[in-house]
């Protein structure tokens, strides 16, 4: 008699502790539904990549095809090239960016004055402009009839115009740079907040040592960034399966001659699904890029945490 | 000796920050530049700094009523206002109740968050889901609601914002006084993460301004729900459009030849950047101090 008394009164106390829960769940909800219809509902979709895609019959409904899709799309040159352009490019964007950002960082961490706060706003601002307008303005720059470059710089040297949006080999160049030009500002910010957060004291006692300020920078200042070098890049290794859809697509403006040098996974995914009608070998790349994706990010914060646990995702 | 060196580095360094910030903004001139220029001087004469004849012409003909552009612009505003506060309330909501470290299920509901940080469907089911389930291709909810409304990380940056920065005794007490949860959250752990929310919010404003992509992919038929980004994206393949899309028809008689075209575009280019240029430098702290928070893990 008393152990059930007992026991109700148990189960009265744990009711009791779940509805003091109740209403944080109900302001979870909202979130909680959220990320499973942009989340989740869309996975069990991915099997899309292994059927034979058919409007009428659904994605459930279509015909199995095995691996048949992927067989089809790593036998194209697609696969091979937008592969290539998506890991080519993110290793420069990284490499380039990296040095920008810590040069930068560094210059303004020794700078003095008011002008600093200013510099590092205009730098900054890029990265706030979104992909469309950015195209407007490299179109301003590259377009062939009106362009900047084309009638106020090569025609007055007496040099021909260039149609820039036909000729793949200078894409690459203007990429790197448009991607640097956009991030650096954002990239640096880390960098230049590490740098403050050093001890002053290494530096003022190299300079009783007699350190120049090039020693200063090369001994004490790169050394003591590595971590953060090290980190920030393994993270952005992890995303090196990702390019950024506004660069590779609205900045060439979808322009058909230079797709062997802007087409990346991200935009083939695209292009086949609502440019070509290609929805299967879209669904296959996307799966690819998932799922390779996925491993390079969980590899890469593997070995983020051994280098430093608390930067790690996890 | 080392006085001299100080200032050479000095010197220096302010001539590389000189140049990096007139590359940084000198684009940015440009455009504004030539979309008060002349219309046919800039087809002569092409993109210039120096133009050799200005006209607000682009400027009266985007702004003038029956005209896609106060449209778009309207629907841009809408659409960052809308999203920016849902995307906050709904995050915070979610970000506080995993910051209560008793709460059970607490675990499972943090790593479903944070799994879509690691893998995610991408575009394809995406599309599917949103096309075939919520049907909502050619809605306004099309632009509001894919990918952008919330995301993990914010979600799990906003949480270890409120499990550092609001101090549990404080809102046990309040329980104890006799506060609901939702009572104690809106009047103690919302002021106190207020940083965290403006960050967040900016952050969120600046990509519903900027997000093109959505109304890219599934506003297909229904043109008069455009934000400015998709009218520019629009424009920059296809000048007629605004013709096509002006109410008033001798506009379009008056036919493509008349249509100030590129500085038009530059024009509407202009209006795009515009409000993001308008509140930058009110904002810059706040969004640098995010970036620093957030970089790290970013």
């Amino acid at each position: 008699m008393k152990s059930k008394e007992k026991d109700t009164q148990r189960k009265s106390m744990t009711w009791k502790r779940f509805k003091r829960f109740i209403p944080l769940y109900l302001m979870a909800l909202p979130g909680f539904i959220y990320v499973f219809i942009n989340n989740y509902m869309p996975l069990p979709g991915l099997v899309l990549a292994f059927k034979n895609f058919n409007v009428k019959k659904g994605i459930y409904g279509s015909d199995w095809a095995g691996l048949k899709n992927f067989e089809y799309l790593f036998k194209t040159q697609d696969a091979y090239i937008i592969t290539r352009n998506t890991i080519a490019y993110n290793v420069t964007f990284i490499i380039v960016n990296t040095i920008a950002a810590i040069a930068v960082a560094i210059i303004l961490a020794e700078l003095s004055g008011r002008l600093k706060k200013l510099y590092q706003s205009a730098i900054l601002l890029p990265f706030l402009i979104s992909a469309v307008i950015v195209s407007y303005l490299v179109f301003a720059f590259l377009s062939t009839e009106n362009g900047f470059i084309n009638n106020t710089i090569l025609e007055p040297l007496g040099l021909e115009n260039i149609s820039w949006y036909t000729e793949k080999k200078y894409w690459p160049f203007i990429l790197v740079f448009v991607n640097t030009w956009k991030t650096v500002g954002y990239s640096c910010i880390i960098y230049l907040a590490t740098i403050i957060g050093f001890d002053r004291g290494y530096y003022e006692a190299s300079i009783i040592d007699g350190a120049s300020k090039w020693q200063q920078i090369t001994k004490i200042t790169i050394p003591m960034l590595k971590p953060t070098i090290v980190m920030l890049t393994l993270l952005a290794i992890g995303r090196i399966f990702y390019s950024d859809f506004g660069l590779f697509y609205q900045v060439p403006q979808n322009s058909g001659p230079l797709f062997p040098v802007t087409n990346t996974i991200d935009t083939y995914v695209y292009r086949g699904l609502l440019e070509l009608g290609n929805v299967t070998m879209s669904a296959a790349a996307g799966l690819y890029q998932s799922f390779v994706g996925f491993v390079l990010v969980l590899s890469a914060n593997l070995l983020v945490r051994k280098v430093d646990p608390d930067s790690a995702l996890f | 000796m080392k006085y001299r060196e100080d200032r050479i580095y000095q010197t220096i360094g302010h001539i590389v920050m000189i140049i990096m910030t007139l590359f940084a903004v000198i684009p940015i001139v440009l455009l504004f530049i030539s979309s008060i220029t002349d219309n046919d001087t800039l087809i002569r004469n092409g993109y210039s700094f120096f133009p050799e004849k200005l006209s607000l012409f682009a400027y009266e003909y985007v702004l003038k009523t029956g005209n896609a552009v106060p449209r778009a612009y309207m629907i841009s505003f809408l659409l960052t206002i809308c999203g920016t506060s849902i995307s906050l309330v709904i995050t915070t909501m979610l970000a506080y109740t995993l910051s209560k470290k008793k709460l059970p299920g607490r675990n499972i509901i943090t790593f479903l968050i944070f799994f879509t940080m690691l893998f995610n469907g991408g575009l394809v089911p995406t599309y599917m889901n949103y096309t075939m389930v919520f049907n909502l291709k050619n809605t306004f909810a099309g632009l509001l609601i894919p990918m952008l409304l919330m995301n993990g990380f914010n979600v799990l940056l906003m949480k270890s914002y409120f499990v550092t920065g609001v101090p549990e005794e404080i809102l046990e007490a309040a329980v104890i006084d006799g506060a609901s949860e939702f009572k104690s959250f809106i009047h103690i752990a919302l002021p106190l993460a207020k940083p965290i929310v403006a960050t967040i919010g900016l952050f969120t404003a600046i990509n519903y301004w900027n997000d093109w992509m959505n109304g890219y992919v599934y506003l297909t038929r229904r043109t008069d729900l455009y934000s400015i980004q998709n009218l520019l994206n629009r424009m920059i393949q296809n000048i007629q459009f605004l013709t096509q899309n002006s109410s008033n028809i001798s506009d379009a008689n008056v036919g493509l030849a008349s249509i100030p075209s590129v500085s038009v575009r530059m024009a509407m280019a202009v209006l795009g950047i515009l409000p993001i240029i308008i509140v930058y430098p009110f904002v810059q702290n706040n969004f640098v101090k995010g970036i620093t928070l957030g970089g790290v893990k970013g």
